[in-house]
């Protein structure tokens, strides 16, 4: 049987050892009438047949052709060398490191992490990861309820819609207010009036449409009330953009994937937490520090263990236990292998390649949204819905267009992203697959029969 | 002895390893504005390519894992992870979560298949791919109990989640986290749950009871089906944290024995990676009158295709962004494929088998085990009389393997919780064995030996204290 050693002479060693018959006789505490149901499940497959009845259902996949899809997810350059240091054995099949004698690769990895994650945001404290964007905000939300002792949550509209819903999910329990700041026509959040009845502010730059957010303004406004400023960042667009700490945000956090994270069909990446000296005692999640062996040699350890569940129990910050380690390992070795140049000129590229598409698109005759301070994305105004054109491109063989919501009030429309990946060819093909589908020509020209 | 280096200390400004296309043209302050932008860029390491090579792949080597080292940590279920299912996860990289589902039917095919597979596993009606770990898996399945008692009128009224005393952190963290009190019941002296304290505690504000069977202990409840019965009986929902699971998988299942709720650790029982900490995944199965209440969306069948379903108006909402860590969720399809149904019964019985024979070795090694009796997949030992489980544990890592869970459960006293799991060989058993009954012997006859340990580790044992009372959580630059 795969993975398992015994030996029929084994079984019956161990047997002889613990003083038993059978191996049934070690399920007698099992109620008989609940032990071996019959389950239908598919006969075992073989290493071969396995591989080949996975490469029949990723041939039904769209991979590996040309991709402009954002809304939190991208695909990004990532260097042969990361995955290849990351993803080794002793990373891989470690546990957390509870053991901190024997787990220093894990901790001084965490340790880098933490330090780049404070680097790009600006602020000092950073935990070793969350499970993802939308739940480091949520429990950036809570954070906020207990550093405030305030039970409302002003959150942007442009804040990525499922950030918001789990949001909501993780706040209804505990009886906490949302309120939702709508947007302007530049599809950008105006400075909201913050009563002192606010927990939060939380803003997302660039927003879920891909468009800048004046963040000093957000913060002025947030904490003229008592309030936090959660700055919901895009780690990647850091290089080159005003760092969350810059501006006096209190918390910053994101989502990692870009940083080096395959897409995954949206998973396993990793969301982080990054906060100010003053709400490290409300920080959930684990921490990594630095101290001494009793030789006197630097050492990490997890540490400040009495906000976490396994020793609060129900007093806890959170109940996070497992975190997101070996995607947050993938990223700080990307970052090590990219350096601050790397970082940048991939940052860049995306802005230069975004706006790029965005002039191409308008010139020929897309309805591009007028707002040109956007780091990654755009919106694109279309006849059709937006679920639809992304249909229609797709079967013309480009992945494009994550569809606007209706709560946006804008009508039809996607977005379109582009990155340092994204290529002339690429472009022509998108721009030739608008065309085919009658999104083109929208402004200024006359739609082909 | 020199400090091994951090990344930032090997950096010298120009290099660096890795190198995106490159792009020209207009510059940023051009296409965002000056004021957009930061001052300074971030302190990044700059290294060559093969020191970054260099550097993590010793860090790699001053780490123990389950591919270099026996890893029996109780409750964590550490058995080998396939290599073959790394093949398997990366035909499944490029695929973006907002592509047209049209486009991605084989994902969600697998998908759909993975529902199916943990809802016969569990014995349970649907299944939920979205939480990204046991504790999320947690929040979700309590959060669903909520919204259904709220559904029913009886929100105000039900306040009050039950845990045993020896329950996962997690599971009172949880309760909390979802707006409940928890009540904490004791463990008889048989090991299980203490019945009449149970349905003494149980009353008209009783949301849920969180149980894992076997328990912390490793003991089966034998009582399940009374307890189970005493619970619905008052209109609780009973919560099953599948972090044991592996104890009775395939050949036992908690819809059966009167679980309303489940969650499973795919990266204990089903073995995705831990990952030194990470990504687990958690999914949650329940029966069909908390199915309204899943999270959207759920993978759905609409003749033959495959949809992801967003309509479900009564669903808690959303857990965390898109559909789960697929990157896992393909991993733990590989191994139910590979394994089938009798597979996995090979893997519970070997896995009791394997605990219940250390067991026996512990104790000829001198070791007392608590509530000593057939266990499950683990066990709780203790330490002989005058020694203390954390110098045990430290002087094990002298012989290159890591130790058990230490200290958990609170309910006994140096408490060390072993959990071989079903892929380590007897042979590797007797030898951690012989290491614990040596340890004892060399403690007995040198009492400087224990407080030494360990020795020749990459590291000594750690000025914790201090760590905790001058936090340094991230590196110095000299410019600081």
């Amino acid at each position: 049987m795969p993975y398992v050693p015994h030996t029929d002479d084994d079984i019956r060693r161990a047997l002889a050892v613990i003083g038993v018959d059978g191996v049934d006789d070690l399920f007698a505490d099992v109620p008989a009438e609940i032990l071996d149901p019959p389950l239908e499940l598919s006969a075992p497959m073989d290493e071969v047949t396995l591989l080949a009845h996975l490469d029949r259902l990723a041939a039904l996949d769209q991979q590996a052709v040309p991709t402009f899809l954002g809304g939190g997810v991208r695909r990004h350059f990532i260097p042969a060398v990361t995955p290849r240091l990351a993803m080794q054995g002793e990373f891989v099949t470690a546990y957390t490191p509870y053991q901190a004698e024997v787990a220093q690769g894990v901790l001084q990895s965490t340790f880098e992490f933490q330090t780049m994650m404070s680097e790009l945001t600006g602020l000092p404290i950073a935990n070793a990861s969350m499970y993802d964007g939308a739940s480091a905000v949520a429990e950036a939300a809570l954070l906020a309820v207990r550093q405030t002792h305030r039970e409302t949550v002003m959150v942007s509209r442009a804040v990525h819609p499922e950030t918001r819903e789990v949001l909501q999910t993780y706040l209804w329990p505990l009886d906490i207010d949302i309120e939702v700041v709508d947007l302007e026509p530049s599809l950008t959040t105006p400075v909201p009036v913050v009563g002192d009845h606010v927990a939060a502010l939380i803003v997302q730059d660039p927003n879920h449409l891909g468009y800048l957010e004046d963040m000093p303004a957000m913060a002025a406004a947030a904490h003229a009330a008592g309030a936090l400023l959660i700055a919901v960042v895009d780690p990647l667009a850091l290089a080159v953009l005003r760092e969350p700490g810059s501006y006096g945000a209190d918390v910053a956090v994101g989502d990692g994937q870009v940083l080096g994270v395959p897409m995954q069909f949206g998973g396993p990446a990793f969301g982080f937490m990054v906060v100010t000296d003053a709400l490290l005692r409300q920080l959930p999640g684990r921490l990594v520090g630095q101290t001494n062996d009793v030789d006197g040699r630097r050492a990490f350890v997890l540490t400040l263990q009495a906000r976490e569940q396994h020793i609060r129990r129900s007093k806890a910050k959170s109940n996070i236990c497992s975190n997101h380690q070996l995607a947050a390992l993938l990223a700080t070795v990307n970052m090590a292998a990219l350096g601050p140049a790397g970082l940048r000129e991939m940052a860049e590229g995306t802005v230069r390649r975004a706006h790029q598409l965005a002039a191409a698109v308008r010139a020929a005759g897309g309805d591009v949204a007028p707002n040109e301070r956007f780091f990654a994305e755009f919106v694109l105004r279309t006849r059709a819905d937006g679920v639809t054109v992304r249909r229609r491109l797709a079967k013309r063989g480009v992945r494009a267009g994550v569809p606007l919501p209706a709560e946006y009030g804008i009508g039809n429309g996607v977005t379109l992203a582009a990155t340092e990946l994204t290529t002339d060819a690429d472009i022509e093909a998108l721009l030739a697959a608008l065309h085919d589908v009658g999104e083109l020509g929208v402004v200024g020209t006359e739609v082909p029969a | 002895m020199s400090d091994f280096p951090l990344v930032f200390e090997r950096s010298a400004p120009g290099r660096r390893a890795a190198r995106p296309p490159v792009t020209e043209g207009a510059t940023m302050a051009e296409l965002l504005g000056e004021t957009a932008l930061r001052a300074s860029p971030p302190r990044l390491p700059e290294v060559s390519e093969l020191d970054l090579v260099r550097h993590y792949t010793q860090l790699a080597h001053r780490q123990f894992s389950i591919d270099g080292n026996f890893y029996p940590l109780g409750s964590c279920t550490m058995k080998y992870n396939p290599k073959l299912h790394e093949d398997a996860a990366e035909r499944f990289l490029d695929l973006h979560p907002y592509q047209d589902p049209d486009h991605a039917q084989g994902i969600l095919a697998l998908l759909h298949g993975l529902q199916g597979d943990l809802a016969t596993i569990t014995g349970m009606d649907a299944i939920s791919l979205q939480p990204a770990a046991g504790a999320h898996g947690e929040l979700t399945g309590i959060l669903m109990i909520r919204a259904f008692h709220e559904a029913n009128g009886e929100g105000e009224q039900r306040r009050v989640v039950i845990c045993p005393d020896g329950a996962h952190g997690t599971n009172p963290a949880t309760a909390s986290m979802a707006g409940y009190d928890v009540v904490e019941v004791s463990t008889g002296p048989d090991g299980e749950v203490d019945i009449e304290a149970f349905e003494a505690a149980l009353g008209p504000d009783t949301a849920a009871v969180m149980l894992t069977n076997p328990n912390t202990l490793g003991i089966f409840e034998r009582r399940i089906l009374r307890m189970s019965e005493a619970a619905h009986a008052v209109g609780a929902q009973l919560y099953y944290d599948g972090a044991n699971l592996n104890a009775v998988v395939g050949r036992a299942r908690p819809g059966d024995m009167g679980f309303d709720v489940v969650h499973l650790n795919l990266h204990k029982t089903f073995t995705t990676p831990h990952g030194g900490g990470g990504p687990g995944t958690g999914p949650v199965g329940v029966k069909a009158h908390l199915a309204p209440y899943l999270p959207a969306p759920l993978v759905a069948r609409e003749g033959d295709r495959f949809v992801l379903d967003t309509d479900r108006p009564r669903s808690i909402g959303r857990m965390r962004s898109f559909y789960g860590n697929v990157g896992n969720l393909v991993r733990a399809y590989a191994y139910i494929r590979t394994l089938g149904a009798e597979g996995l019964r090979r893997v519970s019985s070997m896995a009791v088998l394997n605990a219940n024979y250390l067991r026996m070795k512990m104790k000829e090694a001198g070791y007392t085990i608590a509530f000593d009796r057939v266990n499950m997949h683990e066990f709780v030992a203790q330490p002989p009389a005058g020694l203390r489980t954390l110098d045990i544990a430290k002087a094990l890592l002298d012989h290159g393997v890591h130790p058990m869970t230490v200290y958990f459960p609170l309910i006994v006293k140096e408490a060390m919780m072993v959990e071989p799991t079903e892929t380590e060989s007897l042979e590797t058993l007797d030898a951690y064995a012989a290491v614990l009954a040596e340890v004892v012997e060399r403690a007995q006859a040198d009492p400087e030996y224990l407080a030494g340990a360990p020795r020749h580790t990459p590291v000594r044992r750690l000025d914790e204290t201090t760590a905790a009372r001058k936090p340094v959580l991230r590196y110095g630059f000299a410019a600081d």
